[in-house]
């Protein structure tokens, strides 16, 4: 195609695909008998999920009361977990939407299978506040619908009840795109199935034929989503933000927060596609459409939304002391030396200190490194919001109501098997359906693939 | 669906820069095109085969803007009419606070309306079945479709020598 690329681009699509090799590589992991590999994930994956719903059903049975949270802590765990699932669920919407603004070819190879992640981390991450309810089944007083208690409407002006509209909007909308972008790949899958397979195909694919007009109409809706989950996006975790920055607690009520936690939840977000990406690459055997290219440009906003992450800890740590407010002075001065002195060392290391290696376009290139660092950040990215939350809490303006707090098994048990949610649901999801957006990614193969681009490239006489 | 049968002659070409100059010579030589169908979006195609833009994202400011009014009135009525309310002083109309709600109901609204709206108009849903030219137009064929139904057998060689002279790899019928 006509489209002009520059020489020193390289190849997103190696080994020199054709589109029926694309179409066989990308549909094999649905169609094949799962591999060892994929099994022994599974059954870890599942029972991680067992004893997720054990600590909910002891939650729920129990009540509350299972947590270590007290009067002076009254969210902890679940809240961390909350805002680091959120924001683990950004980078999917990041790459396919603002990168699709952006004409980035490079999203296609990813953003099928980050897309995928964000649901599946905002369906963990929606799971927090609503335990934390304890009577689970009053969840729906959260929406303002007519009752009979008034009828009582709920409080618009609370972030809490921002941050309802703002991530169930996003789920839908994160949903929606992310479905009409399967919709002509479960068609390639139906074409390729007999049988019940290809009735079920033909349901999930909803009858998409791949005509000119479709086509079109295809192109203009997931531009438009795009150009709508763009600011959307950025006001989820905004608005995640607004839950802390609108209170007056020190530590918290910061002007700093809206932009600094977009940052981190790239940052956390990205990571997590590394960390799993990563291995999906080399299980479903991806690696010539997931290329170390691909693996360099997302350390890069790695290394970038590390850097501003890092920036905005420091900003903190200036105004606090500049303000010349004892009460702020004292909340960052127990952030970094109060008894969370240790979160608060695993957050800095973890989070700016780790992703700087990332200068070097050696280790930037390098499959283990950049897994171990984005392991790495995960765990930082989690210290992170329980730095914030935790140590702004244990010391109040009241000293007589400081305390501290330490998770029960129930509390450990939901964070890890949270964990088992979301891997049981990618590890499903891999095999129902193409990892990477396969009309995508044939449609760049004429200006991406290593037969056309780069060192390797057989001159075409005629394209020039 | 079924209500008649339609007699369709179409090729299958194997890349789509041959689709494109196949499409040049169709409208040179004024061949009635009854759809094109590809594996992926083909850029350059719409403006070959006359389609006017899609008029998609007017629809989808039209739901957007619902859905601000929608949330922006309903959280205005609640407040000052239904259940008047004082938080921390402010006025009942605290329209700074409204905002978030609103603009997340703007995006809510925009996109569900659009994507169910796209739905509706391409005619494609769960349990929808359209007939399949050929399995292989969802992997790496290029398909041009003539309705060869009211076809004579000169019209149907016409069209024959058309896509085989352009470059088609396969010519075939089928009744859908």
């Amino acid at each position: 195609m006509s489209a002009v690329v520059s020489p020193i681009r390289e190849p997103l699509i190696l080994g020199g695909k054709t589109y029926h090799q694309m179409t066989e590589d990308i549909c094999a992991p649905t169609e094949k008998t799962p591999s060892k590999a994929w099994m022994v994930a599974f059954v870890l994956a599942v029972t991680l999920l067992g004893v997720y719903v054990f600590s909910v059903v002891w939650t729920i049975w129990v009540g509350i009361g299972s947590w270590n949270l007290n009067r002076t802590i009254n969210w902890a765990w679940d809240i961390t977990n909350f805002v680091w699932w959120v924001g683990i669920g950004h980078a999917g919407t990041l790459i396919s939407a603002i990168l699709l603004l952006f004409r980035q070819k490079w999203r296609t190879g990813v953003n099928r299978a980050a897309e995928a992640m964000t649901i599946f981390a905002v369906v963990c991450a929606g799971q927090f506040p609503i335990i934390h309810m304890g009577r689970v089944w009053f969840a729906i007083f959260i929406f303002p619908y007519p009752n009979t208690r008034g009828p009582l409407w709920v409080n618009f002006n609370s972030p809490l009840l921002w941050d309802v509209f703002a991530i169930s909007t996003y789920f839908t909308v994160s949903l929606l795109f992310w479905y009409t972008g399967l919709v002509p790949d479960l068609a390639t899958v139906r074409d390729r199935a007999k049988g019940l397979r290809q009735k079920l195909y033909n349901i999930a694919c909803f009858g998409w034929t791949g005509s000119a007009k479709h086509w079109q109409r295809w192109e203009s809706l997931s531009l438009i989503l795009a150009g709508l989950a763009t600011p959307l996006v950025l006001s989820v975790h905004t608005i995640v933000s607004f839950d802390f920055a609108t209170s007056v607690i020190p530590g918290w009520h910061t002007t700093i927060f809206p932009p600094y936690f977009v940052a981190g939840a790239i940052f956390s977000g990205f990571a997590m596609v590394q960390t799993l990406m990563l291995i999906a690459r080399k299980v479903l055997n991806l690696k010539e459409y997931i290329t170390l290219e691909h693996v360099e440009t997302m350390n890069k906003v790695i290394l970038l939304t590390g850097s501003m992450v890092g920036v905005a800890y420091l900003t903190e740590l200036f105004i606090a002391w500049y303000s010349g407010y004892i009460y702020e002075q004292f909340a960052f001065y127990n952030r970094v030396m109060g008894p969370y002195f240790w979160a608060y060392i695993g957050m800095m290391s973890c989070n700016v200190l780790v992703p700087q290696l990332f200068w070097s376009k050696k280790l930037r290139r390098s499959v283990q490194w950049t897994w171990f660092l984005a392991v790495y950040v995960n765990i930082g990215m989690w210290f992170e919001r329980f730095v914030i939350i935790e140590t702004s809490l244990v010391r109040g303006y009241l000293p007589s109501s400081w305390s501290y707090y330490s998770p029960t098994w129930v509390e450990v048990g939901l964070f890890v098997g949270s964990l088992g949610l979301f891997s049981t649901l990618f590890l499903i999801f891999t095999r129902l359906a193409p990892v990477i957006a396969l009309a995508e990614v044939k449609a760049i193969l004429k200006s991406s693939g290593d037969q056309y681009i780069g060192e390797n490239a057989k001159p075409h006489g005629d394209d020039h | 669906m079924e209500n008649q049968n339609t007699e369709v002659l179409f090729g299958l070409y194997d890349d789509e820069t041959d689709l494109l100059s196949a499409i040049e010579v169709a409208n040179k030589e004024h061949l009635d095109i009854m759809d094109v169908y590809t594996p992926f979006p083909v850029h350059g195609l719409d403006p070959l085969l006359g389609l006017e833009e899609s008029r998609l994202h007017q629809a989808g400011f039209i739901y957007g803007a619902i859905g601000a009014l929608f949330g922006f009135s309903f959280m205005t009525w609640v407040f000052v009419r239904d259940w008047p309310t004082i938080f921390g002083g402010k006025p009942y109309w605290s329209v700074p606070a409204f905002i978030p709600i609103t603009f997340e109901l703007t995006v809510l609204f925009a996109s569900i309306g659009m994507v169910v709206t796209f739905y509706t108009v391409c005619g494609l849903g769960p349990g929808v079945v359209n007939p399949i030219l050929d399995t292989r137009i969802t992997d790496d064929k290029f398909c041009i479709a003539f309705d060869a139904t009211d076809m004579d057998e000169d019209g149907v060689d016409k069209i024959k020598s058309f896509l085989s002279s352009t470059g088609a790899s396969e010519v075939n019928t089928k009744t859908i």
